[in-house]
């Protein structure tokens, strides 16, 4: 039981006519980085503030350590929020807003103020207490809304597209920092996020949202690697599809199946194929220099196409675009291929 | 040509702003400033008591007669009102500017934003007078306190001189209520502006560290609200002040600021003494303005 740090049983969320969460089931672990993954609208977002207290389910339950806080307001709940938009208080110094919670729950000026300090710590801006949230740049106002929100030592984080609204570098830089942060205080991290990057880089576990529906839960190497849905395929990663008589050509078999786009290899010259691969002809319809790796579109025989993404190691730009409209061999290995039925 | 014209201002943005800025410019300094300090210089100027003109000589004597006690009461009546007034309209207004801000629908919004200022559409003093029979002897009022018996309680709220008066109609009590009224638009336009500013997601940030509603309410809505609630003060005082047509109508022999300089430049033609009647308001409002400021309210400005 005390495994579980959330369950989702059988649970709808309708607003009107919309189905914004329908039917979720979902078990999130203690002590995980669990991300929600999905397109704008598909649900993932409802499901968090569901958990926040800010939203409840039209029906089903939600458990949170073996307590069902199904209709339980915020306040009373035991997890705490990142905004998308950090919500900072404007009229609260930075120290006041990571202390706002432990001034509601009543706690001593001193020990509020140590705790303050050890958190300004921990997210590295030390010295800050004093300034008003507009004196901070994007990512410092992120970190102290981290800080708020760990200070009252919450048994689940739930993190709203934090990083949604910073820079790529600086993206990057708190997607570690976060990581490391969460292995540190060891508290449940549920991350909602429409960036499968950002997911992967992340999370211990994965769901993958869309319309309302959870798609696929896994780690993410299963994700990534054995879509089990057409949509995951296409939301994770690039989609290539292949399906019907072009599909029976190549594997024997009309079932729709998915390859990764790093797993083929382009074969310019013959080349012998394993026993252990597939093998698919087509023409090199576009090619796209990417500086660390080219991107080409292959035009399969007999229709559909496939994005192959080989990188630059001995190959320039002027060599691979000369590829465009050859005819060219792929290969893959067997064991690369997802059937994602649909 | 038309060309020429136009590439000759968007070379000189300055001479644009110049151009735009110069009517309004004009229309304060002039009309506005200076309507101010010929007042002020008036206020300096005294009547003589023998014939009935103005001295244009600088003097202090007008001053003098203004501090009396009576005067003073005047200005102590006066404010007392103006705060009692803001007070009761903040407490009306902010239930109300928070439903519009928070919970109305679109469609609701606009209802309710045209129910708050449809009243302004209509005049004053029609509305003013409307009170009159709301408020008379034989008024809604008094015929709706007989019909549940209270008629009683009335007559005794109305014995007392501080408050009362000969029925409601003539009585602090009426001004208070009339006054409250026709300035209620002011301070629920403010308070609900200054709330829709208010992000949602910093009131669920809130709840979600801990707080209840009440508290929510105390350390983050009123304080990110309470510019809206002096924006508004500022009309709901300020008006109170200088309004002469209220106390006119339902005032007993008491007098306000604003009857107060109707009466001593129309009716007895002393210019200076109304003069300097009217800078008590400005002070007030100085003094008003600086305690807000010490207040915080115009630090998110």
């Amino acid at each position: 039981m005390s495994d579980t740090a959330i369950l989702f049983k059988n649970v709808s969320r309708h607003f009107g006519e919309i189905r914004a969460v329908d039917n979720v089931e979902l078990e999130i672990n203690d002590g995980e980085f669990f991300s929600m993954l999905g397109p704008s609208g598909s649900g993932k977002t409802t499901c968090l503030r569901m958990i926040a207290g800010f939203d409840r389910p039209t029906s089903g339950q939600i458990i949170l350590y073996g307590q069902d806080v199904s209709n339980l307001p915020p306040y009373e709940r035991p997890v705490n929020t990142v905004f998308q938009d950090y919500a900072l208080f404007p009229h609260m110094t930075i120290e006041e807003n990571i202390g706002y919670g432990l001034m509601i729950k009543g706690i001593a000026k001193d020990e509020r103020a140590q705790r303050v300090e050890e958190m300004l710590k921990l997210v590295r801006l030390p010295g800050y207490g004093q300034r008003k949230p507009s004196q901070l740049s994007g990512g410092q106002r992120q970190r102290v809304a981290l800080a708020r929100a760990l200070i009252n030592h919450p048994k689940v984080l739930l993190l709203d597209e934090p990083l949604g609204a910073l820079d790529l570098k600086l993206r990057q830089q708190m997607q570690v920092e976060l990581k490391n942060i969460q292995r540190e205080v060891g508290i449940t991290f549920i991350f909602v996020t429409h960036d499968q990057e950002e997911a992967l880089t992340m999370s211990d576990r994965i769901a993958v949202f869309n319309e309302g529906k959870i798609e696929q839960v896994g780690s993410p190497a299963d994700v990534y690697e054995h879509p089990s849905t057409p949509f995951v395929a296409g939301f994770v990663g690039t989609s290539n599809l292949v399906s019907g008589e072009v599909a029976q050509r190549i594997t024997g078999s009309s079932k729709r199946f998915s390859v990764r786009p790093e797993k083929i290899h382009l074969a310019k010259s013959n080349e012998q194929a394993a026993s252990d691969m597939f093998v698919a002809n087509g023409s090199v319809r576009d090619v796209v220099y990417l500086g660390l790796y080219t991107r080409y579109l292959v035009e399969l025989e007999g229709g559909g196409d496939l994005v192959v993404v080989e990188q630059n190691l001995k190959t320039t730009s002027m060599d691979v675009t000369g590829v465009k409209g050859q005819k060219v061999q792929l290969f893959w290995k067997k064991d690369h291929v997802s059937y994602v039925g649909g | 040509m038309l060309n020429r014209v136009s590439t000759f201002f968007y070379k000189r943005p300055r001479l644009v702003l110049a151009l735009f800025l110069a009517p309004p410019l004009l229309w304060f300094l002039v009309v506005y400033i200076g309507a101010l300090i010929t007042l002020l210089i008036n206020s300096f100027f005294y009547l003589d008591g023998f014939t009935g003109q103005v001295v244009r000589e600088f003097t202090l004597q007008t001053y003098a007669k203004l501090l009396i006690p009576t005067n003073l009461q005047i200005f102590a009546r006066t404010t007392v009102m103006a705060i009692l007034v803001t007070i009761a309209s903040v407490i009306l207004a902010f239930p109300l500017a928070y439903y519009i801000a928070r919970f109305a629908s679109p469609r609701m919004k606009t209802w309710l934003y045209v129910a708050v200022t449809l009243p302004l559409w209509t005049s004053y003093v029609v509305r003013v007078y409307s009170w009159k029979l709301i408020l008379a002897q034989e008024g809604i009022i008094s015929w709706f306190a007989q019909l549940i018996h209270l008629d009683g309680l009335l007559n005794w709220y109305l014995s007392h001189d501080l408050v009362g008066g000969p029925s409601l109609a003539v009585s602090p009590t009426g001004i208070f209520i009339v006054f409250v009224y026709i300035w209620l638009p002011y301070m629920v336009i403010p308070i609900q502006t200054a709330l829709e500013r208010v992000p949602k997601s910093l009131i669920e940030a809130s709840g979600d560290l801990g707080a209840t509603p009440a508290q929510t309410f105390r350390t983050v809505l009123l304080p990110l609200s309470f510019p809206g609630v002096v924006a508004g003060s500022i009309f709901t005082f300020s008006l109170t002040l200088g309004d002469f047509i209220v106390p006119q109508l339902f005032g007993t022999s008491s007098f306000y600021i604003g009857k107060a300089v109707l009466t001593y430049q129309g009716t007895s033609g002393n210019i200076p003494l109304a003069a300097a009647f009217t800078m008590g308001p400005i002070v007030i409002m100085i003094v008003y303005l600086l305690i807000a400021r010490k207040l915080g309210a115009f630090d998110a400005l």
